[in-house]
């Protein structure tokens, strides 16, 4: 994707170049947008939630170019030429991403405001590798607060999807 | 948020030339501290120059034995790195013990020194506060100040400053490297932060058209005996109410050099050179934890809410000295204390 290396000053809109789920898109943003703001409001991609706006939650959490993120702290101009996954379009077109059903499978939710967060943070968690025990699943999930409290069962899904995972990735 | 100016620095050259440019403008790097004023209305930058793409993203080996981190490595990079895990896993542990995952993933190097305190009163722009408006008053010395500072406060400021990672730092005594218009220059970390005195309203040594480039670790890393002990309100993702960092060098039973520093104590890392003498070439005991501990807190000082902390902190340390002299360091991820 073009991405220029250098911006000069301006406070005008700034035209952006994101693959988001895998499809190239182009627009055009204020430098004050978050990324967040402009997955819903701009992209229509409703999914990922804002709780606090500041970091503090994880509802809104994202995978750029791989790594899972806050997008409520993230400004889409300093991402110009990144990849974006959102919970949208974490699963091949049609089916289930593991870590989906496996939250179906353990009944890891209540409410769902939390859960597009705790999935996305999830497949970030997976892809790093560094959760072997039910304590690393919890010490490296904790940036995804679940208000409805279903911890143990978020912890059982991803222990299921990271076996199914590493099975067949 | 207010409406602000976007630019992008090209290189280091081109950061210092636009920063020296515009008083009101600031660097961003992870955005996980500015944003998050920004949206609170404390910082109103006129202009955020951007610097994620320049090329300060290396964690490599310097002629001195030691490793040098540049600014814009994120945090959990800089955790997981092989040489830093393996040489330094007080970083390491002190870094995955704060903030979270995503949030690392996205915090810099450079970003994690130069973040604010958490004092609420900071964040409340209706409430006094002389870091925010210089001269208009501290609401926390005669307010709820549970979490605040008990050691090198003054009468404007007793705020903290809330890094696990550069509590890590100081007790290995990094350097900070720094760019400006006159050049490069190295400032040691215990000259870095500073404590609030009467100018509050400056965290850092770091003169504001100066950016950070790079942070260097000595070769001497404590990999054997070492621990970063955090104590906070819950298990994880919270600010630190006390941490220590350890870092012994032992012959037998006996401490031949030791490292002790504090976290969420003061307005800046906590660092007492009679503590470490207390400690130097005396036998790892109960006994000589305790009276290291009590030098280190001896003008310990505390306020309405937060006198609890004098004490929380002298059981930590002791705990801490005790967890690096038998080898057996704090685990970030099983909470129990051992
Ligand atoms: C919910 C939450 C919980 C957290 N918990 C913890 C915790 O438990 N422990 C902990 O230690 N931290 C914690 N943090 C803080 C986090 O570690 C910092 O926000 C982060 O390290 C800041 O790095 P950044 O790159 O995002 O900085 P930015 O927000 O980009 O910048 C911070 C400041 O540094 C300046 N700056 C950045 N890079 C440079 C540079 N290279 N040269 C000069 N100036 C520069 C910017 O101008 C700005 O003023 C938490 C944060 C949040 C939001
Ligand atoms: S402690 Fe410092 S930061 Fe907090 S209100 Fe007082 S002056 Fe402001
Ligand atoms: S909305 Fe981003 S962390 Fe809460
Ligand atoms: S399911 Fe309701 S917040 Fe987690």
């Amino acid at each position: 994707m073009t991405q220029n290396n250098t911006v000069a000053k301006t406070r005008n809109n700034i035209s952006v170049a994101l693959v988001v789920n895998g499809t190239g898109q182009r627009f055009s943003v204020a430098p004050w947008t978050t990324l967040l703001d402009a997955l819903r409001d701009q992209l229509d991609l409703t999914g990922t939630k804002k709780g606090c706006d500041h970091g503090q939650c994880g509802a809104c959490t994202v995978l750029v170019d791989g790594r899972r993120v806050n997008s409520c702290l993230t400004l889409v101009v300093m991402k110009d030429g990144a990849e974006v996954t959102t919970i949208e379009g974490l699963a091949p077109s049609g089916g289930l991403h593991p870590l989906q059903q496996a939250f179906i499978d353990h009944d890891a939710f209540q409410c769902g405001y939390c859960t597009p967060g705790q999935i996305c943070s999830a497949a970030g968690l997976i892809a790093e590798g560094k959760a072997k025990t039910d304590d690393e699943i919890r010490e490296l999930m904790s940036g995804n607060l679940c208000r409805c409290a279903a911890y143990p069962n978020i912890v059982a899904a991803i222990r299921q999807a990271m076996s199914v995972m590493v099975e067949k990735p | 948020m207010i409406n602000f100016h976007y630019s992008r620095a090209s290189d280091v050259a081109d950061a210092v030339q636009q920063i020296r440019a515009d008083p009101a403008a600031k660097f961003i790097a992870g955005g996980t501290n500015l944003l998050d004023l920004m949206k609170e209305d404390v910082e109103r930058p006129s202009l955020l120059i951007d610097i994620t793409r320049l090329p300060l993203k290396t964690v490599g080996e310097t002629a001195g034995g030691g490793v040098r981190i540049g600014a814009l490595v994120p945090n959990s990079d800089f955790s997981y790195h092989p040489l830093i895990e393996q040489r330094y896993p007080v970083v390491s542990s002190a870094i995955r013990a704060g903030a979270s995952q995503q949030l690392r993933n996205m915090a810099s190097t450079g970003g994690n020194l130069l973040q604010r305190t958490r004092c609420a009163y900071f964040y409340d722009t209706v409430t006094p506060c002389n870091k925010r408006t210089p001269g208009s008053g501290c609401s926390a010395i005669n307010g709820i100040n549970r979490g605040h500072a008990i050691l090198g406060t003054s009468e404007a400021c007793i705020a903290t400053h809330p890094s696990d990672m550069c509590v890590a730092l100081l007790a290995l005594e990094a350097t900070v490297h720094v760019a400006g218009p006159k050049g490069e220059r190295a400032i040691a970390i215990a000259d870095f932060h500073r404590l609030p005195g009467d100018t509050p309203q400056r965290d850092t040594n770091l003169d504001r058209d100066e950016i950070i480039i790079a942070i260097e670790l000595p070769a001497q890393g404590f990999a054997k005996n070492y621990t970063y002990l955090k104590i906070r309100d819950r298990l994880s993702y919270a600010f630190a109410l006390v941490s220590v960092a350890v870092g012994l060098e032992m012959d037998g039973g006996t401490i031949r050099q030791a490292r002790l520093a504090l976290g969420g104590v003061a307005h800046k890392p906590w660092r007492d050179f009679a503590a470490e003498a207390a400690l130097n070439g005396q036998v790892a005991s109960p006994e000589t934890f305790r009276r290291a501990a009590d030098v280190l807190l001896r003008d310990a000082k505390g306020f309405a809410h937060n006198t609890f902390k004098i004490e929380l902190a002298r059981q930590a340390a002791m705990r801490a000295l005790t967890q690096a002299a038998n080898g057996t360091p704090q685990s970030q991820s099983n909470k129990k204390i051992a």
